[in-house]
């Protein structure tokens, strides 16, 4: 049942990025460029994604997950050098290609080769962070 | 931006607001995509691997049967290598050192008003800003 259940989330989610726009680098590039043709599309995705997100966390409250033992905690609220570094180096890639990890998967079928080398690359990225990790302290 | 595009754009929101929304209220979990293909890389994620896969299969394939639904599939990514290349190095990287993206800091994190995600989204959001500013008004390299 989690199986299927994780199946139709990932498929909401890559339908919501298709539809959106969001695989479009075009139009997060366009998000991002503020003083050039500034495109306001990523704030009305953002924005329609975070209500019903936000009912989902306010139901959550006092009740269990259908098919877990508990629903996440939340995390102790403080910054650490692997958020700030972290997000600092995802935000100036993100500004390069105009791909984060969710739009990168979801345009895989018809990006064409510029996403396979790109979904290539990220992933080679992420396998960097064990080392990065085991070498430099962030959790300050 | 055309008028129709913020429509397209909210509706393919709350279409992503409801995937996490079923994601955590059904599976206990949280959607984020760095989370969920990065812990499947570093093997932290070996015990539901198996959910991570489900999630990612339906990521990847459930556009296929939207494509004559909705205009064109050009995603206009730019064809310099080295830039596809150094930017995919940079967000797989950043995003696992930060443990999230869009998806997790951003949608998850903001909607439970969550510190750290609204914190790392304004970072990034603020460094992708200035990079592509510089890079795209400054250097005209992209």
């Amino acid at each position: 049942m989690r199986m299927i259940f994780a199946f139709l989330a990932g498929a909401l989610f890559g339908a919501g990025l298709f539809i959106s726009g969001m695989t479009d680098t075009s139009k997060v590039q366009g998000w991002l460029d503020v003083f050039g043709d500034w495109d306001p599309t990523l704030a009305f995705v953002m924005g329609g994604a975070i209500l019903p997100m936000a009912a989902a966390w306010a139901f959550a409250k006092g009740r269990k997950p259908v098919l877990a033992d508990s629903f996440p905690k939340p995390v102790e609220p403080k910054l650490d050098r692997g958020l700030v570094f972290g997000s600092m180096l995802f935000g100036a890639g993100w500004a390069l290609v105009g791909l984060c990890p969710g739009p990168a998967l979801a345009s895989l079928s018809y990006g064409g080769w510029g996403h396979w080398v790109f979904m290539a690359a990220m992933l080679a990225g992420m396998g960097l962070a064990v080392p990065v990790r085991a070498r430099i302290d962030l959790t300050a | 931006m055309l008028e129709q595009d913020w429509i397209y754009g909210f509706l393919g929101g709350l279409l992503i607001g409801t995937g996490g929304a079923v994601f955590l209220l059904m599976n206990g979990r949280i959607m984020g995509a760095s989370g969920i293909l990065g812990g499947l890389l570093d093997g932290s994620g070996r015990a539901n691997a198996r959910e991570r896969l489900a999630f990612l299969a339906g990521t990847i394939l459930m556009p296929i049967p939207l494509y004559p639904f909705f205009r064109s599939v050009d995603t206009h990514i730019t064809t310099d290598l080295t830039v596809i290349v150094l930017g995919g190095l940079m967000v797989g990287l950043g995003t696992r050192l930060a443990n999230g993206c869009t998806s997790g800091h951003g949608v998850c994190g903001i909607s439970r008003l969550s510190f750290r995600g609204i914190s790392a989204t304004a970072i990034y959001i603020l460094m992708g800003g200035f990079t592509l500013s510089v890079l795209r008004h400054i250097w005209g390299v992209i």
